[in-house]
């Protein structure tokens, strides 16, 4: 199994700081979505992804301006690392008119079509399909965009999971797969439930591919291998399927307070917490403390900003329940 | 004008708009190089190549999956789906995907993508090749639903279903595919949405789609033989719904009789119904009649199937007692 080294000697200093800035960014407004819905702001329901901001931003940051983003429900980070604005994102959270879909689509389903994030999908596994079109129509265009398609573990164990994989390894497409393992779906440990360890990459000569495996905690790891598959993508080399480790530090949702998870393994990876992880390599490289300090202080600025921003809006119009079923802005299904 | 079969037309329909427009691809399982299990295909790969045409795997939720993904980013994709029973195996694409995507994000994704299937009985396949499906596609908001009955209906439906921005199903009798019909020469374009009276009379409407639209023909004929006079309309397209075909025919009918293959439970004729008693009570001498498949899966057996799709007879029947 290929296991990926850091490539930190490569890096240059922009890209670093880069990485932390995206990582600090997904943190903080993942930590505030979740004072919002304890304050009953946030309604319904969310899916943080504390604790998984280093695969977000390591792709994000590897990722062209034009190339695709298919997320899950647990989406915010994949959303906001592609440079979505915040107040729209949070917007959409408080479900006001200033959010992203109006409202529309709530935390489950962000979605920017002009930063190339298009959609998070709240059926587990759906969304790889989908991404195997937007490659094939990359391929089709000729157009050398590549789409990334995120997912949690339990996507592994649905149908629409090979039927992607063996549709994009046999047409060649440009997509990467990154499955993010987090050793649970829901309330269910992985392992309880699927017949290999590596519930991706154990998977991947099943459809002729190679398997990746990354620390998902590792920023610059996940930075790497995305290069790496991005490249592979726009060489015509097909697709890849990337399995990164990783572990939320809540529960899956909502207040889910994760009770189900052994002490010792919460433990064990709130030790390995990629942003904190993150902060101490560059300190140890001799960045000097102030710049990641001031990175810091821009982005609670920023979160508080858009905070602000989406408690102000107003609710969504009333014209929004019947507008956008169809192209022409409506809803009528009569002539 | 040509005679061509149905299932000739559903080819011709494709490529033109193929040759129209280089967004165009085909995409479902043994479409290209076997030209489809209907044989409705056959050409079309040597014509437009394996780029623009291509056998996809058994692997339904991938098909829709990808003719979605590809739709969202610039192609325009008619994706194939064997049987229409099959569309349970994709379901989720079909009704949690393709048909909420643009509502769920206010108006950023816009989704032009065709799914044909064929549908319904008349082959003796049995109950998970047979079934009449179109009602299930009807219940999901965001799906334009089209059941065209002819083949110049097709061919110009299919065409306005491949410029239409939002996502259309059309179902395919599979009993028409080897039904000739004249076909004008040139390039068709229909409009959707829109209803056909086949033939006026004063006594009494029969609504129907598809395969039942000819046995609604001929069993209006038998009927005029006999004194009783039919306004039979073809709905070719049950979302969007022509409401003003319809309650136009009943204000000069004032009955309406529905003639569908879905099994009676929620079958569309249930809808038209409700709408014409909301809308047009006034003008009902009396009550509505829905002729159905009974409540069952198809069977395989060929008097049993028989039995169960409307008939011109049981058509026939119908009016003759209720009018009499
Ligand atoms: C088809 C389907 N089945 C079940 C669910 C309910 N559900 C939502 S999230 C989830 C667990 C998914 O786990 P995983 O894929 O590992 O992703 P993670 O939440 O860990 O990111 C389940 C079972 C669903 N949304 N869709």
């Amino acid at each position: 199994m290929t296991q990926e080294k850091p490539t930190e000697q490569h890096l240059n200093q922009d890209v670093q700081l880069d990485l932390y800035r995206r990582q600090a960014e997904v943190r903080v407004f993942e930590k505030r979505a979740y004072d919002l819905f304890l304050q009953n702001l946030v309604k319904g329901t969310s899916h943080l992804s504390l604790g998984q901001e280093a695969i977000a931003a390591g792709f994000g940051t590897a990722m062209r301006g034009d190339d695709y983003t298919f997320a899950t429900y647990r989406g915010h980070a994949h959303t906001l690392v592609r440079g979505v604005p915040m107040a729209a994102v949070m917007g959409e959270l408080l479900g006001r008119e200033s959010g992203l879909m109006a409202g529309k689509g709530g935390s489950m389903h962000l979605t920017s079509v002009e930063h190339g994030v298009m959609g998070s999908y709240a059926i587990v596994g759906a969304h790889l399909p989908i991404a195997v079109g937007a490659a094939w129509s990359a391929q089709y265009r000729e157009s050398g965009q590549a789409a990334v398609c995120f997912f949690g573990d339990g996507a592994t164990n649905i149908g629409a999971f090979h039927e992607a994989l063996n549709l994009a390894a046999v047409w060649r497409l440009p997509v990467v797969f990154v499955c993010e393992n987090n050793l649970y779906m829901e309330y269910t440990p992985i392992a309880a439930v699927t017949a290999v360890p590596r519930p991706a990459a154990d998977r991947a000569a099943a459809y002729g591919l190679e398997p990746l495996v990354v620390d998902g905690n590792d920023v610059e790891a996940v930075y790497g291998v995305a290069r790496t598959a991005l490249e592979r993508a726009r060489a015509g080399a097909g697709p890849s399927l990337v399995e990164a480790l990783t572990y939320r530090h809540g529960g899956h949702s909502r207040a889910d307070p994760g009770k189900y998870r052994p002490a010792a393994e919460v433990e064990e990876w709130l030790a390995r917490d990629p942003v904190t992880g993150y902060r101490e390599r560059l300190l140890g490289r001799g960045i000097p403390a102030k710049i990641l300090d001031d990175i810091d202080t821009e982005v609670r600025a920023a979160v508080d900003a858009a905070t602000e921003a989406a408690k102000s809006a107003s609710a969504p119009a009333p014209e929004r329940l019947l507008s956008q079923v169809w192209t022409d802005g409506g809803s009528s299904w009569r002539n | 004008m040509a005679q061509l079969t149905y299932r000739d037309a559903v080819r011709r329909g494709i490529a033109q708009e193929m040759r129209r427009d280089e967004r165009v691809v085909l995409i479902g399982e043994d479409v290209a190089a076997a030209g489809g299990v209907f044989k409705t295909t056959p050409g079309l790969l040597e014509e437009f190549g394996p780029r623009r045409v291509l056998d996809a795997p058994i692997s339904e939720q991938a098909i829709l999956g990808a003719a979605m993904g590809a739709a969202m980013t610039g192609l325009r994709p008619i994706a194939e789906i064997m049987f229409s029973d099959f569309l349970a195996v994709c379901w989720d694409m079909v009704a949690n995907e393709i048909a909420k995507t643009r509502y769920m994000t206010d108006g950023q994704v816009s989704l032009p993508l065709v799914i044909r299937t064929a549908n319904g009985g008349g082959l003796r396949f049995g109950g998970q090749h047979s079934q009449s499906v179109e009602n299930w596609a009807m219940a999901v908001p965001g799906l334009k639903v089209l059941v065209p009955a002819t083949p110049a209906d097709l061919i110009g439906l299919l065409a306005a279903a491949v410029r239409d921005p939002d996502p259309v199903l059309i179902f395919e009798p599979k009993a028409l595919y080897p039904v000739r019909g004249e076909v004008p020469d040139g390039d068709l374009l229909d409009t959707l949405g829109t209803a056909r009276v086949l033939r006026a009379g004063g006594d009494a409407t029969l609504v129907a789609v598809g395969a039942m639209v000819p046995r609604a023909v001929v069993a209006a004929e038998r009927l005029a033989v006999e004194g009783i006079e039919c306004t039979v309309v073809d709905l070719r397209s049950l979302v969007p719904l022509d409401v003003r075909t319809l309650l136009d025919a009943v204000a000069v009918t004032g009955r309406l009789f529905t003639v569908e293959e879905n099994p009676r439970l929620c079958g569309w004729g249930a809808e038209i119904a409700s709408i014409v008693a909301e809308e047009a009570f006034g003008a009902l001498t009396g009550p509505i009649v829905r002729i159905t498949t009974p409540h069952i899966p198809l069977p395989a057996a060929d008097t049993l199937e028989d039995l169960a799709r409307p008939s011109v007879d049981r058509i026939a029947d119908t009016v003759r007692k209720a009018l009499g």
